[in-house]
């Protein structure tokens, strides 16, 4: 009788693993480093609820391949120095299969010499035209930049600029000492020069300035008839308060300042960005309701409730999610880890996402730039609600996606 | 582009910002100018004091000055605390001077990453009726976030000052940085003084802290840029003077300003640690150092 039990026993445990077959096998192991500190640790930690969330989703409907799909990360504390050695204990120790960026262009450029030698294929998040050094035809970057990615970011801000009557002439161009800055502005300053533009003003700030008030008086003494800024979020900030304070008279105010995005800086700021045309990547507007955004946002406003991370999840996460959508739909369509195959199959689809449709181009940007460029209007003060549905990030540009109507010149 | 208006915008501005340097600067004067303790973390812990002006104003509406104010005593008493500790364990073996500076760069990462665990890495901003407001005299205009602090940096550094040259524990405080055994002879404890002192010090962040997040959003780490800038006003206005430390805030404010409306913003910290360098090879014991 014993004997009988313990076989049953036996055949019982067997039965319940090879139930679970497809979770029991080896996991795909995805690795890669994420700013979880220092300065781009709100994004970076916002990112990571977002790439865990596409994880669990990814493993309810059975893994990659029928394999669970496991995340090994290390923080690089926002350091590029770090990111080397985090990508070559990703590869030499963990021994992961598929490897994706940290977020911010300081970060992943340091990883490419490493992928590279590897020829991995790497998604990225958020660089801005990383691959212009590099020129991996593995690498496949997630935002909507555009396929010449310092001057498409801002083609959208001078094509609405040059479609306003009378046309305006002059512009003042100022940019933190920072890289992602420096090359919006420089992209900036060759829209303005291919349009004709006088550039009355074109400095940059150290990222250290306190007060905003002396560059916007600077700006102002200029007259120039449009601004634009590129900054980062501190500055952004200290930029509209002191835009706000001195009374900036010009007819066109913003471009790329990043910051102005996040939701806790949105509240804080309120009616003071009205009027301000910046550039986004996702907004509540009903022509950017692509199929899935608003489950996944549901799922991260969940999950980011009580981490000290952006409450809505606009600007960062559903990319985040998305550049992992990509990675996964191309290893089930090719069903193999083989990266000459991934890398193949991902110049070649067009994929379907939580951002909408994502095609690549040959230099691994999106093909065609989706770049927003939306118009704060009739915020509101004090209140987070107010923009967490349309009408208050109205989308200017480009025309396909757009949900309204200039207001020019730029006023309080 | 040098115009009348501009300029004065610009010295008024210069001066404004230098009153929120020296609020910052104050406490550091204290301790590193007068106690000889190299607090590198004194910054971070003006971002503890932001912090808790953003929790408080956040959920109750107070007024981040005034929450600033309140909190300055519960900072004294960590301060004093702090103290204790640096002296068993530094001090009084006699271990200050690298030792003790481990200790302060320790602190700094710890309170970094305490504020990150508990509050995330978010910007954090408060609310207050005068933040976005300007007063306009004549072509000046005067934001009312940069006045608020200097009006409080003056306030507060006038205190000190004055607490420091007429009252019995302040002149010890001053003695204490000269001789303390002559102190000892006194009757006085160089330690029990020392403690205060530093306690002083740290009390005066809670209110840095609170004026800092008046002029701009706060982060964990960004108490870090403010390292080099606080330490150079002290040093330029000569350790352990006060009012040195005041004029030396003003001056690397007024540098600051005019050298981002005339120049190019970015030339602003090359021409202000220019001039630091300048005036110590001139006044190597600073503006009015002894």
């Amino acid at each position: 009788m014993k004997i009988v039990r313990t076989i049953a026993r036996i055949l019982a445990i067997l039965a319940l693993m090879a139930s679970g077959s497809a979770l029991a096998q080896k996991p795909i192991k995805i690795g890669f480093s994420m700013a979880l500190t220092g300065g781009l640790a709100g994004a970076g930690k916002a990112a990571l609820i977002a790439m865990e969330i596409w994880r669990d989703d990814t493993n309810k409907n059975g893994g990659l391949l029928g394999r669970p799909v496991e995340f090994v990360y290390y923080d690089d504390a926002t350091q590029p120095a770090k990111v080397p050695a985090i990508y070559t204990k990703l590869l030499e120790v963990d021994k992961v299969d598929l490897v994706v960026s940290s977020y911010g262009t300081n970060e992943i450029a340091p990883a490419m010499p490493i992928v590279m030698r590897k020829k991995l294929v790497f998604p990225s998040l958020f660089g801005l035209a990383v691959n212009d050094e590099f020129k991996y035809n593995r690498y496949f970057q997630i935002m909507p930049s555009g396929p010449e990615p310092k001057t498409d970011w801002s083609k959208g801000f001078f094509e609405l600029a040059m479609a306003q009557n009378p046309k305006p002439k002059t512009i003042a161009i100022v940019s933190a000492d920072a890289e992602f800055s420096l090359n919006a502005a420089g992209g900036a300053r060759k829209n303005a020069q291919r349009l004709g533009m006088k550039i009355v003003y074109d400095k940059t700030y150290p990222p250290s300035t306190t007060d905003f008030t002396p560059i916007v008086r600077a700006i102002q003494a200029t007259n120039p008839d449009i601004v634009y800024v590129g900054s980062y979020p501190p500055d952004s900030v200290g930029m509209v308060k002191a835009a706000n304070e001195v009374g900036l008279a010009a007819k066109m105010f913003g471009g790329s300042m990043v910051g102005l995005q996040f939701a806790a800086i949105q509240k804080n700021l309120g009616p003071m960005l009205n009027g301000i045309i910046n550039y986004d990547f996702w907004v509540p507007e009903p022509t950017l309701d692509f199929p899935g955004v608003k489950e996944f946002l549901a799922k991260y406003q969940d999950a980011a409730k009580g981490k000290g991370v952006d409450p809505l999840g606009h600007y960062l996460p559903p990319y985040a999610y998305a550049y992992l959508q990509v990675l996964g739909q191309s290893v089930q369509a090719v069903k193999s880890l083989d990266q000459a195959k991934l890398a193949a199959h991902m110049h070649k689809t067009t994929f379907d996402t939580v951002v909408g449709k994502v095609k690549f181009g040959s230099n691994g940007e999106w093909a065609k730039s989706r770049v927003l460029f939306v118009q704060f209007r009739d915020v509101q003060p004090n209140n987070l609600e107010q923009f967490a549905g349309p009408g208050k990030r109205i989308v200017l540009h480009p025309k396909e996606w757009k949900s309204g109507e200039i207001v020019y010149p730029y006023k309080k | 582009m040098l115009s009348l208006d501009l300029f004065a915008n610009a010295i008024v501005a210069g001066v404004l910002l230098g009153g929120f340097y020296a609020a910052v600067a104050i406490g550091l004067a204290i301790a590193f100018g007068q106690l000889d303790i190299v607090n590198i973390a004194h910054p971070a812990f003006v971002i503890v004091g932001s912090y808790i002006a953003y929790i408080v104003n956040t959920h109750f509406g107070l007024d981040p000055v005034l929450i600033g104010v309140l909190v300055a005593p519960v900072f004294f008493l960590v301060g004093v605390g702090i103290y204790r500790i640096y002296y068993a364990a530094f001090e009084r073996t006699g271990q200050e001077s690298l030792s003790g500076l481990a200790f302060f760069f320790g602190l700094m990462f710890i309170i970094e990453v305490v504020l990150i665990l508990v509050y995330g890495v978010d910007y954090r901003l408060v609310r207050a009726g005068y933040i976005g407001e300007t007063i306009e005299v004549g072509f000046v205009g005067i934001p009312l976030r940069m006045l608020v602090p200097f009006v409080v940096a003056i306030t507060c550094t006038s205190a000190i000052y004055l607490y420091l040259s007429r009252t019995f524990t302040g002149r010890a405080i001053l003695a204490v940085a000269q001789d303390r055994l002559a102190l000892q002879l006194m009757g006085a404890d160089p330690v029990r003084i020392k403690q205060f002192a530093f306690g002083l010090a740290i009390a005066t962040t809670a209110i840095a802290g609170s004026l800092l997040i008046i002029i701009g959003p706060v982060e964990p780490s960004v108490g870090r840029l403010y390292i080099g800038r606080v330490f150079a006003i002290v040093v330029l206005g000569g350790m352990g003077s006060i009012s040195g430390m005041f004029i030396a805030a003003l001056i690397l404010g007024i540098v600051e300003t005019l050298v981002a409306t005339f120049m190019g913003p970015s030339w602003a910290p090359a021409v202000a640690f220019g001039l630091l360098l300048l005036t110590l090879a001139v006044r190597p014991a600073g503006l009015l150092g002894r």
